[in-house]
């Protein structure tokens, strides 16, 4: 857990990205507050804020007397919202550093494309 | 939600010291709370007050809305592990075990037995033949076992190495996951504990200074490193909890910083970095250094008076 921000928005995110990823698909149950409580050694009302905030947004749902489920269609919601933060949050960090050395957008570009094609390659070699 | 502990106005002085003055709180019912301060902060003090252990001097106490001293039916609900339990002469650790369970209504066997296996606990030997640790152990098996409604946890962990700390941490969530209760506990060790909090209480110098849920804490303060100058301007007119400088670099730590703070120092070429719950409380309570210079002085002034006494 990262000590910056509070924990509840962590575990939302972390449930987040195990739907983005697919390792939560949808319609699957997602372990209850107390395992999330005892995995991440959490307060059991820290996890369960975390798990009301996805619930809020329509991510999970609950089945009354069974636990929480991923909501259909929860993923592409997730990937669209996503991809609308990816600007500020990664884009705009790396030319923030990349002007404090000097490195013009062009040459961010290039590289990008160098790193793209090394990492395909090694993946190609797998 | 219904309060468990209600508490207002409450001072206690020894003498002329003021071990707790004007605190006033509530407790909620199922929550963990953290009740954290410097040594001398009166943190032991308020929870033996709180216990009906200590008369209070002035204000009130209200545990499940009756006062506690010499309250039996509020008391039997009531646990606290104090980090120096005394036990009689003669008693062996199974003794301790026997007792509790007549004090407590709500005390699982099954569970304390689980408990002493884990710790490792030796059930024949005699308690003052017990390492530290052990006894702190025995302590957190009788905190935990008893099922109080309100458990108080008072430096609970002293000589238990890391596993144990971690065991003891591991089966309190647990237990606590299946069996909500309100406790207390009061620690020096922010770090290890600062995830099982729900609520934050911090005393120093006998007042309350935070009370305060532990998620609105985390992300209450934030570090700023930059150059001197660029921290000079940044810092001018916010709240700076505490600042240190290296060559021409500068840090600050500064509370309440918004997402315009934060996008204006960034702006400025300022490096944003985060602070902990512990590292929060030391800059809180942290005197600054004129005061510290007073209470030092007045330490000097009573140990040269026990002394003479002497």
């Amino acid at each position: 857990m990262d000590e910056s921000r509070p924990i509840f928005q962590q575990i939302a995110e972390q449930i987040e990205n195990d739907i983005i990823s697919g390792a939560l698909p949808e319609e699957t149950q997602v372990p209850s507050t107390n395992e999330f409580a005892a995995f991440h050694r959490i307060n059991p009302a820290t996890a369960g804020k975390g798990v009301n905030l996805l619930v809020d947004e329509g991510i999970l749902y609950k089945k009354r007397g069974i636990g929480m489920f991923v909501a259909e269609g929860a993923r592409a919601r997730l990937v669209a919202q996503r991809r609308d933060q990816f600007q500020s949050q990664y884009l705009a960090p790396l030319l923030a550093e990349a002007t404090k050395l000097g490195i013009s957008p062009d040459e961010v570009a290039g590289m990008i494309q160098t790193t793209q094609s090394t990492t395909t390659r090694k993946a190609g070699a797998r | 939600m219904s309060a468990v502990v209600e508490v207002s106005h409450l001072s206690k002085h020894f003498g002329s010291v003021d071990a707790v003055t004007d605190v006033s709180f509530t407790l909620e019912q199922d929550r963990i709370y953290g009740l954290l301060g410097r040594n001398g902060a009166g943190k032991t003090t308020l929870m033996q007050l709180l216990t009906g252990q200590e008369f209070a001097s002035s204000g009130s106490i209200r545990l499940f809305g009756e006062p506690p001293v010499e309250n039996a039916h509020v008391l039997e609900r009531t646990a606290f592990i104090k980090e120096s339990q005394r036990y009689p002469e003669d008693f062996r650790v199974k003794h301790v075990f026997r007792t509790a369970r007549w004090f407590f209504p709500h005390w699982d066997q099954a569970f304390a037995e689980q408990l002493i296996a884990d710790f490792r606990v030796p059930l024949g030997r005699r308690m003052k033949k017990l390492s530290r640790g052990q006894q702190s152990a025995v302590g957190v098996i009788v905190g935990l076992a008893s099922r109080a409604p309100l458990t108080f946890f008072d430096e609970p962990y002293l000589g238990l190495d890391a596993v144990a700390r971690q065991l003891f941490y591991d089966r309190l969530l647990a237990d606590y996951a299946e069996h909500p209760r309100t406790v207390i506990l009061s620690t020096h060790l922010i770090d290890e504990v600062s995830n099982l909090l729900e609520h934050v209480l911090v005393i120093d110098d006998g007042q309350l200074i935070i009370d305060q849920g532990a998620d609105e804490l985390r992300g209450a303060a934030t570090e700023v490193t930059g150059t001197r100058a660029a921290i000079d301007a940044f810092t001018t007119g916010r709240t700076v909890l505490h600042r240190s400088a290296i060559g021409g670099l500068a840090t600050a730590t500064v509370s309440e910083l918004d997402e315009a703070g934060r996008v204006a120092a960034v702006a400025a070429g300022l490096e944003l970095g985060t602070v902990s719950l512990q590292t929060l409380i030391v800059r809180l309570t942290t005197s600054d250094p004129a005061s510290a210079a007073s209470a030092e002085a007045q330490i000097t002034h009573a140990d040269i008076e026990s002394e003479a006494r002497a």
